[in-house]
């Protein structure tokens, strides 16, 4: 039996992970959890876009439950387990989702689009105005947590982070990977697909549009979550410029930049708009011009993405192979 | 005769506009019912109303003795009434056996499976190759839909509600886009697909007076939202004027 060649990308990429605090410097390292945040958030963005073709541009609403869930949770209620943390702030952004997927679902393209985008700024703005919950513009504290029950109290932040954390986010954006594989290769991913090849045809065949549809939103909320939780623990804050709009935009950016047409575009969408974003921000004041470019030309030259491209390239040469 | 499918009185309005007039009609078991009417005579408003999508103003629905004005197409595909377009309507990027498997897995009650790998369900892999074998598209379980050819699509499109063994299935234009060459060979793929999966009814909306009389076994004529004649095929073509008035004048006569 030939091995999936998804499969194959997977073992390559999480090896190639796995060395990585081995070769290159502590500030990369470090640079990583980010991207594993992001491309556990944009693997359940992807069930939306990608699998069920719903566009929203309030994501990161649901990053920003995750990340302020971790604070209240960590600073307030002193928890200290991370794995806590993530189980209720997946709960908690599921239980949101819900009444306002039941809204948003019954609109598709750019109405779904727009109503997704204005719940992304309500919450915003509750994060800006009710400061003496949520300390307004400075955010609130993400307290440092016992991740499997250890403290590691011998490492400091930055030593914790590209050590222990790193390998920590590495096994949760595989568990989470491994979960949205069966996902979208069950019979309830199919129906899915269904849902955003045809709506009208797929009524026909019995599928429940709604209903999917919004068990999409659901699932993806608490994706976003999870990567929300991750991001607030790195810095240590959780503040309101993470739910702000131009982060939903971002998270779109990631998708187009890796292509969702393909499982791992997302994640590669990630990887690379995390690097790219520092290397121009090193480079040039103009970074968010060049980012704009490169938008554009993927966009009009690879509407596939990175990993689009990645396919087409193996396509040729396994085709000059034969 | 058992009574599939009937609706009795069932008018529609859209506003002043009667699209629907007091329309009677019943699909009997074993039965192959065609509608035919110019346009405007509400076909469309008809099936739609069949099809449970629109709600009658006036009148009953009954599918199986149960009413199922406006229940939607889901109730209905479950209950097991199938709706084959006039347009091609597929999954463009789902290939034909996810296409069938769309359809067998709402069958099977399979919808809220979310973690089984579908492609190691044996029970849906059997349905799906079965179905395509019906008709006829074996060759090409793996070809994305957008890919196959004009016919192919249709038969896939036909081939997806047949998935569902509906008791019922209602065929809006089924050769609509096709070429005339390959009508005849797409209603027969249709007829022997219904008695390989026991369907037990079949409702046709057709222009087309060559296919009606070769396969109806009743005809109903709508005309201004009403029924003008419900007749076997060969009394319903005995009569010039009836024709006259379902097709219009034809040219150069």
């Amino acid at each position: 039996m030939r091995p999936h060649p998804g499969a194959a990308a997977a073992v390559c990429g999480t090896v190639a992970l796995a060395l990585l605090p081995q070769v290159v410097p502590p500030y990369y390292v470090g640079l990583m959890i980010p991207f594993y945040g992001y491309a556990i958030a944009l693997l359940g963005f992807n069930l939306l876009f990608g699998y069920t073709g719903l566009l929203s541009f309030g994501h990161a609403m649901f990053l920003g439950i995750g990340a302020y869930g971790a604070a209240v949770m960590s600073s307030v209620f002193g928890v200290t387990s991370f794995e806590l943390v993530l189980v209720v702030v997946m709960l908690a952004a599921a239980l949101i989702a819900l009444p306002i997927g039941l809204l948003c679902v019954r609109y598709v393209g750019i109405f779904f689009g727009m109503l997704t985008l204005a719940f992304g700024m309500l919450f915003h703005s509750f994060l800006f105005k009710f400061y003496y919950v949520t300390g307004g513009d400075s955010g609130m504290r993400v307290a440092r947590m016992n991740i499997l029950g250890l403290p590691f109290n011998t490492y400091n932040k930055i030593e914790f982070l590209a050590g222990p954390f790193y390998y920590y986010c590495l096994a949760l954006l595989l568990i989470a990977g491994l979960v949205m594989w069966r996902l979208v290769h069950s019979p309830f991913g199919l129906h899915l697909k269904a849902v955003r090849d045809n709506a009208r045809k797929a009524e026909y065949l019995g599928v429940h549009v709604r209903r999917f549809r919004l068990a999409a939103f659901v699932i993806s909320a608490a994706f976003g979550a999870a990567g929300g939780a991750i991001l607030g623990f790195r810095v240590g804050l959780a503040d309101p410029e993470l739910v702000y709009w131009t982060q939903s935009g971002q998270l779109v950016f990631m998708a187009v930049l890796g292509g969702f047409t393909n499982f791992f575009g997302p994640i590669i969408g990630a990887l690379s708009y995390i690097l790219l974003q520092d290397q121009l921000q090193s480079l040039t004041e103009y970074w968010r011009f060049v980012l704009g470019a490169v938008l554009a030309l993927i966009v009009i030259g690879l509407p596939e993405g990175l990993s689009g491209l990645v396919v087409d390239l193996r396509r040729r040469l396994v085709g000059r192979a034969a | 005769m058992t009574v599939l499918l009937e609706t009795r009185d069932v008018s529609k309005a859209y506003g002043v506009f009667r699209a629907l007039d007091k329309v009677s009609m019943a699909v009997h078991e074993d039965e192959f019912v065609s509608v035919v009417g110019p346009n405007g005579a509400g076909k469309t408003t008809l099936v739609n109303l069949l099809t449970g999508l629109l709600p009658p103003t006036e009148g009953e629905v009954l599918f199986m003795g149960h009413n199922i004005a406006g229940v939607g197409p889901v109730a209905l595909a479950d209950r097991g009434l199938a709706r084959a377009f006039q347009l091609i309507q597929i999954f463009p990027k789902l290939t034909v056996a996810e296409t069938v498997a769309a359809a067998v897995i709402s069958r099977q009650k399979k919808r809220w499976r979310m973690f089984t790998r579908l492609s190691a369900d044996a029970e849906i892999k059997a349905r799906v190759r079965e179905v395509a074998e019906i008709f006829g598209l074996s060759r090409r379980l793996e070809t994305a839909a957008a890919a196959l050819s004009q016919g192919e699509k249709k038969l896939l499109d036909v081939a997806s509600a047949f998935a569902l063994d509906p008791q019922v299935i209602l065929l809006d234009e089924p050769t609509s886009g096709v070429s005339t060459a390959d009508k005849h060979t797409i209603m027969q793929t249709l007829i022997a697909a219904a008695k390989r999966t026991g369907v037990k009814g079949i409702v046709l909306v057709e222009h087309d007076m060559d296919l009606v009389a070769a396969y109806s076994h009743r005809i109903i004529a709508l005309s201004e939202g009403q029924v003008l004649a419900d007749l076997p095929p060969d009394k319903f073509f005995a009569d010039p004027k009836l024709i006259e008035t379902v097709i219009g004048k034809r040219r150069g006569h």
